[in-house]
């Protein structure tokens, strides 16, 4: 256990005033000092949108890139110093629409890394377009006669696609998402953690809404069973369950081959290949 | 001695490039210097390829045309490159559909004598070795070790091949072959611009690819990725080449040396991301290897149509650097200086290359590692007391430290930001001295780029500009030239940007010499230099230039 307050700082926040989005900043810095992490051991990878905007307001390092492409960072980041400490705090514009492509590829990557999706069901810093995961009829500011396309059900898409960990909170339940949070990063590989974030701006619908419709998965609920999961989740009605939907055994992650045969340390820590051994690799391709 | 070039031509999955460079390695090893150069259509099996090898006693790494010796694995090739036979040219063919002057049935000699059609291949080795007059120990002592692991009897087959071909050549050859190579004691490099390149990266220290397969870069890829256990370069193959750039900056920004490599289409998909590397001033090498656009174009061929869009990619305005290497250990030092100059300088670079020096293997008479070295530009954490990761200097250059190298933290914002890389709109403050920041960095950078080279400008009065690997085909056009009664001389670009402080010299007439339809380098150096470039030879059929070529389109 660290102290939460070693990851304040000063940096004035752009979010709408009572966003659910300070539920889940404050939640990330509970889990991160929970976690016992240090501000220099993390990084904070985000993309575009409002959630991508979190990794400014927490004391850490960060890397807030392009619009959609914060998993491929990520994946960089990860490669580099697998002792740093990678979160994605993202949207569902950026992570599932832009980057879904990255996501699904990401899943299959394995990183032992954590993204959490802030899902609003719309594009919020775009002003309430649709976006993936927006209920089909849904009037939205370019789909004026409502959403013609069906509804993204990504937790399902990465439990088929062998994700090894998928989750979902929800932002006014802090302590809930705050325990989610520490044990997607103690998870071993990739882990997918989706946040219900209602949005009091551009939503039709009070908070009070998202919250009737969300219940506690039960205890007797076996997040191991791939099939139950799977089942659950692709027959999903407007009831949502929080909790650990999917957990299994972690597969081989990436880059493991790698660091179990040419190096374990960080990447950056690596001395150069020498003067000799490249000279004698040109020398190879000159005949005796 | 002058100059022997060799055509090989046959059908995708022959074995041209088996036969070809085969034949390469014992000519090496017999003591001369081999230029060797292929062309081929975008598919795995059929159509007719060529794979060219230019034998001489000294170095001249440009492509020849006309052959002296042809051989055709099948009829069809016969018939495609029967043209490209030089007068007095001997064709190597397999029936005597195309009146070969020495005919060899491969495929039937080796299943009648050797019984498998798989020694096809090695009766024709067997037979230009014979043509050229190259004693076949030379041959064996290259080609048998390839087949070691299969056992002894494909060994002695081999052999057996081999000898077939090269007494058939023997004979037929009477009054036919003029061509005797005796063993000399000069031994070259033979090496490809990409193998090179790739080489050139991990001195320079990378440690990190990403990228996403397309030619003509994909070799750079698999050659960091077969050589992982000796060069310890972390290789991923991403799922696009948005994927590729964004984890290459992903780790750079994580302290490591990361590159990536695409050619035209994939490097369209990289462009926001160069941006992005300018504006968190990360550093970030990216290998353009050029083939004929627009759009997949024709993907195996090979072009110089990328310049202006190398140097304009990204939107928005920031330093970057493009460096365009003229043959292999050009490539390889230029990868050790784009590494340093996006290290010290913060910023993506571009080495420009093409399929011709790409794929084309050359012959380096010395090629030492001396001549550059990995520069590291990294602050010292301990020397900083605040850390402030984009703070403004003069030079434009902050310190830079990677997130986990000690207590300090590091940001990264593709937004315009602080000093600490967070989020800004304080547009009469931070946000245009940032932006001034980062653009005063091109003031240091522009000298570091290699200023252009100088060839015979003295007594020239016209004077060839061109850039990037058409050097030694230009340079040997002017050799022609000469013989024709013109004094031409070149000026030749490795560093396109930013363009070098230069004086033209005045009173000559200037002809750009590019591998693209629009005299890119002409404009850009029209721009720049306030110069007029008074003619154009542009070549765009996908094949590289020959001082043929370049010598009668001077003369049109």
């Amino acid at each position: 256990m660290s102290d939460t307050k070693a990851f304040n700082n000063q940096v004035g926040i752009q979010w709408c005033p009572g966003c659910p989005n300070f539920g889940i900043l404050q939640a990330v810095k509970k889990a991160l000092a929970e976690l016992g992490k240090e501000p220099h051991e993390v990084c904070l990878v985000s993309g575009i949108g409002q959630a991508a905007k979190l990794p400014h307001y927490l004391n850490c390092n960060f890397f807030n890139g392009l619009h959609g492409r914060a998993l491929p960072a990520a994946v960089g980041i990860h490669c580099a110093n697998p002792t740093l400490t990678t979160l994605v705090t993202t949207g569902e514009g950026d992570c599932y629409g832009e980057g879904g492509n990255h996501f699904i590829h990401t899943i299959m990557r394995n990183p032992d890394i954590t993204v959490m999706v802030h899902n609003n069901e719309f594009y919020a810093l775009t002003k309430g377009q649709a976006s993936p995961t927006t209920l089909p009829g849904e009037k939205r500011a370019l789909q004026q006669k409502g959403v013609e396309k069906a509804q993204m059900n990504m937790p399902a898409l990465a439990v088929a696609n062998g994700c090894t960990f998928v989750a979902r909170g929800f932002a006014g339940e802090l302590d809930h998402l705050t325990d989610l949070i520490v044990r997607a990063v103690n998870h071993t590989g990739f882990s997918h953690l989706e946040v219900i974030q209602p949005c009091i701006t551009w939503s039709k619908r009070p908070v009070s809404w998202y919250r009737e419709r969300i219940y506690e998965l039960d205890e007797d609920y076996d997040s191991g069973d791939r099939d139950a999961a799977l089942k659950m989740l692709l027959e999903e009605t407007e009831k949502k369950p929080i909790g650990v939907l999917y957990q299994t055994q972690p597969r081989k992650t990436m880059g493991a081959r790698f660091r179990q045969t040419i190096t374990d340390r960080p990447l950056p820590e690596l001395k150069p290949i020498g003067a000799e051994t490249i000279q004698s690799a040109l020398n190879d391709y000159r005949p005796d | 001695m002058e100059d022997i070039n060799i055509v090989i031509g046959g059908a995708a999955g022959e074995g041209v490039q088996t036969v070809g460079a085969v034949l390469a390695e014992t000519l090496l090893s017999q003591g001369y210097a081999v230029f060797a150069w292929q062309e081929f259509e975008s598919r795995i099996r059929g159509g007719q390829n060529s794979y060219s090898l230019r034998i001489g006693e000294s170095v001249r790494n440009a492509p020849l045309m006309q052959a002296d010796i042809l051989l055709a694995l099948n009829d069809g090739a016969a018939e495609k490159y029967h043209d490209r036979l030089k007068e007095g040219g001997v064709l190597i063919g397999p029936s005597d559909k195309m009146d070969p002057a020495i005919l060899i049935p491969f495929a039937d000699l080796a299943k009648e004598r050797l019984e498998s059609g798989l020694y096809a291949n090695t009766i024709a080795l067997g037979a230009i070795i014979g043509t050229l007059d190259i004693p076949l120990e030379t041959l064996f002592r290259v080609l048998l070790p390839r087949f070691e692991k299969k056992g002894e009897k494909v060994v002695s087959k081999n052999r057996d091949a081999a000898e077939i071909g090269f007494r058939m050549a023997e004979e037929k050859c009477r009054d036919k072959c003029p061509w005797r190579l005796p063993e000399r004691e000069e031994r070259y490099h033979l090496i490809d611009g990409h193998e090179a390149a790739a080489l050139g990266a991990v001195y320079a220290g990378c440690r990190f690819m990403a990228g996403y397969p397309m030619s003509p870069a994909t070799n750079l890829l698999t050659f960091l990725a077969k050589e992982n256990e000796r060069f310890g370069v972390f290789v991923e193959q991403a799922e696009d080449e948005i994927a590729a750039v964004n984890m290459a900056i992903g780790a750079s920004f994580a302290g490591v040396r990361a590159m990536t490599a695409s050619s035209g289409g994939g490097f369209a998909l990289m462009v926001e991301a160069i941006s992005l590397a300018g504006m968190i001033e990360t550093p970030l090498v990216i290998v353009l290897a050029q083939r004929p656009g627009p759009a997949t174009g024709l993907p195996t061929r090979t072009a110089q149509g990328d310049l202006l869009f190398a140097i304009h990619s990204g939107h928005g305005e920031f330093p970057k650097a493009v460096l365009a290497p003229a043959d292999p250990k050009d490539a390889f030092h230029q990868m050790v200086l784009a590494f340093n100059l996006a290290d010290q300088y913060q910023i993506p670079v571009i080495v420009l290359t093409d399929q011709f020096l790409a794929d084309s293997a050359f012959s380096i008479a010395d090629f030492e590692v001396n001549g550059s070295a990995p520069e590291y530009h990294l602050a010292d954490p301990d020397s900083i007391q605040e850390y402030r990761r984009f703070r403004i200097t003069d030079s434009g250059v902050s310190p830079r430290l990677y997130p986990g190298q000690s207590r300090h933290l590091v940001g990264a914002d593709s937004d315009e930001h602080d000093e600490f890389g967070h989020i800004t709109e304080d547009l009469e403050g931070i946000a245009p001295e940032m932006n001034q920041k980062r653009l005063r960095k091109v003031h240091g950078l522009q000298k570091e780029i290699p200023p252009p080279k100088e060839y015979r400008l003295k007594s020239a009065r016209t004077v060839f500009v061109a850039w990037g690997s058409s050097r030694d085909a230009v340079l040997e056009s002017m050799d022609l030239l000469k013989h024709d009664g013109f004094d031409v001389g070149l000026i030749h670009f490795s560093g396109v940007w930013p363009l070098p402080e230069y004086a033209f010299p005045e009173g000559k007439d200037y002809v750009s010499v590019e591998g693209n339809a629009t005299g890119q380098l002409a404009r850009l150096l029209e721009n720049e230099y306030g110069i007029r470039i008074d003619r154009h030879i542009p070549r765009t059929d996908g094949l590289p230039f020959t001082a043929d070529y370049i010598r009668s389109r001077f003369h049109e």
